[in-house]
């Protein structure tokens, strides 16, 4: 359904999305305008599209995953597509059977688009060397999670017109945050500053040479912060003496009401989630009126129409050409 | 009496600082004269253009026989080593069941007998099934033929018991190998701790897991005038440390893997299982650190650090594949690519390297040497063919390699064991 597809962008040729390291601000850029496209459709009740009529979206989540996988899944059917679920409890995988095997045994049944979450990095691009079918990383290990950061971009861009000048705050466990990594590549390559704030502890080497500013308090980055993206802590991480208690990381690091007034007024309060009240944010600031949290739902869902929207079409032309890129 | 005269070759024998265009005789399997010879002999080979030195010895090799023969045999790596240059191969402890017994080191060599390749000695483990918690039967190793302890890739983590090991083995005059990192620092790893790492979300190994345990093993080898050998160093810090101790005089010795000085941490950026080793690679100001050292004799030795492991191994998830390159069968092309080409080392530096440096690590003097009167091992190397690696061809049973397609200058022609040709290209 071309009518669907944003006119006077440029082809877009890639046939996976893997991350957003290697993507270009224009690739960016035509995502979210595909993305906002479909979320203007869906506003005015278009909420079934045809563009994947008759093709198979595969959803292999190799770890577990509610949010992201209801969010594909119904994404994919938006766009009129079939899907079909993978999860590796109660598998084959079980039974000894590699997840490349997996993936190929799925391939074979006639699914060209594979949305893939792994919890080891570089898993999905393992896949799209092995497959012919196109591979949409859904987050892989601590790499990376196009998708989340794409939707993260999405809303900000909704509330400010633009990237490029805002300085956004990504906060806690930088270390194991595949959300961190695509957020800096997306907001970066858009023209914005990025601040990482986190105890020292969760905070990879060499960081800096992404091009971002490190900060280990965050009551130091607030009055600078256009938006604070407030990444998830896991709990069991603490057992690793990453930070002595929840309690602790709690004080320096969440977002509470008293935070929310010393920012700027019209900050904006991102989480990827799921949130722990009480840890990264405090109720009434999940709830509140700075709070886009619900928009980064929804957009996730336009987000990823697009990315199966773009990838699929991209994997039709190359092999109209004859060569699968 | 047979006899095989090795014509007009550049004969290098860094033992006795020899270097000039020579032929070598041999006669019943030792070699003979050195020289311009005369005589005549049963068999004469031209060694025009070739370079004719000892047979290479590698300090450790993983043969994976007994216990994970899907990777490599025992006949699998000695006619990988053959085709490499070596005629001496020392053979890692870490099979299933683990070289801690005697019985367990004489089986490593009935299976070379078998093979009738290369030599093989056998390393006997530190502490039983590398538990790192009790000695292993090393007296009794010893006399089944093992030069040298190890726990492999298993390094021990208890200083107190890596101590009672330097005391108790140097009543056999044989050293204690270990691959110095401190487990705790490394656990759940895939790659060099840095940039590249955060870059791609997989968990790091710091530099410092290596610098620590190179510390304390050169303290406890200090305490108990025992002697240490480092396998594989890879850090700059670690160079430094083994300087230091040896102008104090410490009984430390230590070697460098070849893909050490050729494979940087940035290679991880394929996300390609083949690059994953241990130690990791690591970065560009190590890789110059490791240089300096072989230069000034810091470093006493260059291992392949031969990993063999099957391809269903390594066709997975980066977290769950195992370490390791298999390397012996293009350990001599890299060196030349690394050191002899950008003029690092002269050829007679490197093959210093590759045979009277791992024989004094052993402590050995009737090996990598052409003394007249020693065993007949000699590798002749033609040091200007240019090849491309073919995994395909290789002799040992493993592919994992990470310089499949690789365009390289130099390999081995003629090895000779005992005076008996075993390989020939």
């Amino acid at each position: 359904m071309d009518s669907a597809t944003v006119s006077a962008a440029p082809i877009w040729t890639r046939q996976h999305l893997l991350g957003l390291q290697e993507l270009s601000a224009a690739e960016i850029t035509q995502i979210l305008d595909q993305a906002a496209e479909f979320k203007r459709l869906h506003a005015q009740g278009e909420t079934k599209l045809t563009p994947l009529k008759g093709v198979t979206v595969g959803n292999l989540f190799f770890e577990p995953s509610t949010r992201t996988k209801t969010s594909f899944s119904l994404a994919a059917k938006r766009l009129s597509a079939d899907t079909v679920d993978f999860t590796s409890a109660g598998s084959s995988l079980s039974k000894g059977e590699t997840f490349i095997d997996t993936a190929k045994n799925i391939e074979a049944m006639g699914v060209p688009l594979m949305v893939v979450r792994h919890s080891t990095s570089g898993a999905p691009h393992l896949l799209a060397k092995s497959l012919k079918a196109s591979v949409i990383n859904a987050g892989d290990g601590t790499h990376e999670h196009p998708t989340q950061g794409l939707l993260d971009i999405m809303t900000i861009r909704e509330h400010r017109g633009s990237i490029a000048g805002l300085t956004v705050a990504l906060v806690g466990d930088i270390l194991h945050s595949r959300v961190a990594r695509s957020n800096i590549w997306g907001l970066t390559k858009l023209g914005a500053r990025v601040i990482v704030c986190g105890p020292a502890t969760l905070m990879p080497p060499d960081i800096e040479r992404l091009g971002v500013e490190v900060n280990y308090r965050l009551d130091d980055v607030l009055a600078e912060a256009d938006c604070v993206n407030l990444l998830r802590i896991q709990a069991e991480r603490q057992r690793s003496a990453f930070f002595p208690s929840i309690y602790e990381y709690a004080h320096f690091y969440a977002m509470n009401g008293a935070r929310v007034r010393r920012a700027k007024p019209d900050v904006l309060i991102l989480a990827p989630g799921p949130i722990n009240r009480g840890v990264e944010l405090t109720p009434d600031v999940a709830d509140g009126d700075r709070s886009v949290i619900l928009d980064q739902v929804s957009n996730g869902l336009f987000i990823r129409m697009a990315c199966l929207h773009l990838c699929w079409q991209a994997q039709q032309r190359l092999q109209a050409g004859g060569h699968a890129g | 009496m047979t006899s095989l005269l090795l014509r007009n070759g550049r004969v290098i024998d860094p033992a006795r600082k020899f270097d000039a265009v020579a032929d070598v005789l041999i006669r019943d399997g030792k070699i003979a004269e050195v020289g311009v010879v005369t005589a005549t002999a049963d068999e004469v080979l031209d060694c025009t253009r070739k370079i004719v030195c000892p047979g290479l010895i590698d300090l450790h090799v993983s043969v994976r026989d007994p216990g994970y023969e899907e990777d490599e045999t025992t006949a699998t790596a000695t006619a990988a080593a053959l085709a490499g240059g070596f005629t001496s191969i020392a053979a890692l402890p870490d099979t299933r069941p683990v070289v801690d017994n005697r019985a367990a080191a004489e089986y490593v060599i009935l299976q070379a007998a078998r093979a009738g390749n290369c030599r093989v000695y056998p390393l006997g483990a530190i502490t039983r099934d590398h538990a790192g918690q009790e000695l292993a039967d090393i007296g009794q190793l010893a006399d089944g033929g093992a030069v040298a302890f190890t726990d492999a890739k298993r390094p021990v983590q208890s200083a107190e018991i890596m101590r009672r090991a330097l005391e108790y083995t140097r009543m056999f005059k044989r050293p204690i190998f270990t691959h110095p990192q401190d487990a705790t620092l490394t656990a759940g790893g895939v790659m060099h701790e840095g940039y590249y790492s955060t870059l791609l979300g997989l968990r790091g190994m710091p530099a410092a897991a290596e610098d620590i345990m190179v510390s304390r093993d050169i303290a406890l080898a200090e305490l108990t005038r025992g002697r240490v050998h480092l396998m594989c160093l890879s850090t700059r810090n670690a160079v430094d440390r083994v300087r230091r101790a040896k102008q104090q005089q410490i009984g430390v010795t230590a070697d460098v893997a070849v893909h050490h000085l050729v494979l940087s941490d940035d290679c991880m950026q394929a996300y390609d299982a083949s690059y994953k080793v241990d130690p990791p690679l690591r970065g560009r100001e190590h890789i110059a650190a490791l240089i300096a050292g072989l230069q000034d004799g810091t470093l006493d030795a260059i291992t392949a650090d031969h990993q063999p492991c099957a391809a269903e191994k390594k066709d997975r998830e980066l977290d769950q594949v195992p370490f390791g390159i298999v390397g012996l069968e293009t350990l001599l092309p890299l060196c030349i690519e690394a050191l002899v080409e950008p003029a690092h080392l002269t050829w007679p530096q490197l093959i210093a390297l590759l045979t009277t440096g791992p024989a004094r690590v052993l402590g050995w003097k009737d090996r990598g040497t052409l003394s007249p009167g020693m065993d007949a091992d000699v590798t002749v190397i033609d040091p200007d063919v240019r090849w491309t690696i073919d995994p395909n061809e290789f002799r040992s049973k493993s592919r994992n390699t990470p310089f499949a397609g690789r365009n390289v200058r130099g390999r081995a022609e003629v090895v000779l064991v005992g005076g008996e040709i075993r390989f020939r290209r």
